[in-house]
């Protein structure tokens, strides 16, 4: 049978998504925000969630709906500060002891997702040495330099966002969208693409900035 | 003796910025630092997400939410530019392959220790972001910053009260009254605010001081900050 990873909706897309779900999203700075796909996961409505997503709070990210919505147990993020003076959905639920935070160095984010997309189970960084988020990890020395022990995060779905697919699932993203989207589409299980269009033709290569084979499924969107 | 405001203090972070480099500037007053580089100077400006070699700030007609810098400014790119995801740019923070880091500071201890992550605000969550990632593996890590608190502590100290963002890392502070090398044997003023002398400098210190014996002063033009700026 050909290959053809198109999904007629990002609700398809999703239609097996299970509890208890480890979710890496995409996005950065407004970039690559998989903001329909999330918005499908919502009203799918998985509970006891683990987020993996670089900001919790981001004004122009859909993943406060996630949180707001109750589905939410654990976020894995870099940045989990609110915009304004009076705490964020998050916060107030981070506060409350209600939902579980991780704060990770944003290197060692990536590069984490990295590793789990690379057959590495853990690595050695000199990020974050002697400081609160080194509580508790195992330090070794090497050349001189102390380092602590980050491991490898895999997702069972990864929501990403780019700016075009091909049948096969090849990707070309714009500008910064790319971002911490080729990493999070090789960590998880299933991949789950929304691009702005998917071509009628096969993606010339020298375009394709993720090969097809980490990609399960891609939904055109039209914007 | 006026201080420097801090555009002035960013003018004079960006004249030691030298042709070929590849520079992060951290968010607030560093990115400031991208409208004094000396023209004549081929410099890349990297962003965490990934942007080698960001240029000036978009015009509103142009601007692409999808061409934004690690502050989420809407940016534009300058030629030679790149961009590459965000495992490969912080695998070139950590590498070592940035030049220089100019990040902003709450403290900065006599041994480079350097505090700018946490401010530990009550009910407000942690950002760390990139902070870490530079301030541990730039090749050179630049502060700058107010040399005292609003309040007139100092945020030069023996060792920091807040949590720290990387042990041991931090090369030179440029101030509103000085620029300092962090030394092996501490703090070394190199240039000092015209009016200011060696004790009222100390009084404004909480770590100890030498000073350099070519010491010069500390000089920029002047900038108007923006009408209503809060600073």
């Amino acid at each position: 049978m050909p290959i053809d990873k198109r999904a007629g909706s990002a609700a398809e897309a999703l239609a097996d998504v299970s509890d208890g779900a480890t979710v890496l999203i995409s996005g950065f700075g407004g970039a690559g925000f998989p903001n329909i796909l999330i918005r499908a996961l919502r009203d799918r409505g998985p509970k006891n969630l683990t987020l993996v997503v670089n900001s919790a709070v981001h004004r122009y990210s859909f993943t406060h709906e996630l949180i707001e919505a109750g589905l939410v147990r654990k976020v894995v993020c870099t940045a989990a500060r609110g915009h304004s003076k009076e705490p964020s959905p998050f916060e107030r639920l981070w506060i409350e002891g209600k939902i579980e935070l991780e704060c990770v160095p944003q290197g060692t984010f990536a590069e984490r997702i990295r590793a789990g997309g690379a057959g590495i189970p853990a690595f050695y960084t000199p990020v974050g040495f002697g400081t609160d988020l080194a509580q508790g990890k195992e330090v070794r020395n090497f050349d001189g330099r102390d380092c602590i022990l980050a491991q490898a995060i895999k997702g069972d779905l990864a929501l990403v966002r780019a700016d075009t697919a091909d049948r096969y699932g090849n990707l070309a993203f714009r500008y910064a969208q790319m971002n911490f989207g080729p990493v999070m589409a090789t960590a998880a299980t299933l991949a789950v693409v929304e691009v702005r269009t998917v071509l009628d033709e096969p993606m010339p290569h020298e375009r394709v900035q993720l090969p097809g084979f980490y990609v399960d499924r891609v939904v055109a969107v039209g914007t | 003796m006026q201080p420097l405001n801090r555009l002035q203090i960013a003018w004079r972070a960006a004249q030691d910025i030298g042709d070929g480099m590849l520079v992060n500037l951290g968010m607030g007053m560093p990115v400031t630092v991208v409208d004094y580089l000396r023209p004549e100077a081929d410099i890349f400006i990297q962003s965490e997400n990934g942007v080698i070699g960001a240029g000036p700030l978009a015009s509103p007609d142009r601007a692409d939410t999808d061409l934004v810098d690690a502050s989420s400014r809407r940016v534009t790119l300058r030629p030679g530019a790149a961009i590459v995801d965000s495992s490969w740019s912080f695998a070139a923070i950590r590498g070592g392959h940035i030049d220089v880091a100019v990040l902003g500071a709450f403290e900065v201890a006599a041994n480079g220790d350097l505090a700018n992550w946490d401010m530990r605000l009550p009910n407000k969550g942690p950002l760390v972001g990139g902070a870490m990632d530079l301030a541990a593996c730039a090749r050179a890590v630049w502060v700058i910053m107010e040399h005292v608190t609003r309040k007139g502590a100092p945020r030069l100290l023996e060792a920091c009260t807040l949590p720290l963002t990387a042990v041991r890392c931090v090369k030179r502070v440029y101030t509103d009254l000085a620029v300092i090398e962090i030394t092996p044997a501490g703090m070394l003023v190199r240039e000092m605010l015209a009016g200011l002398d060696e004790t009222d400098l100390r009084k404004r210190t909480g770590a100890p001081l030498n000073f350099a014996p070519d010491c010069r002063p500390l000089v920029t033009p002047p900038i108007e900050l923006p009408i209503g700026d809060p600073a």
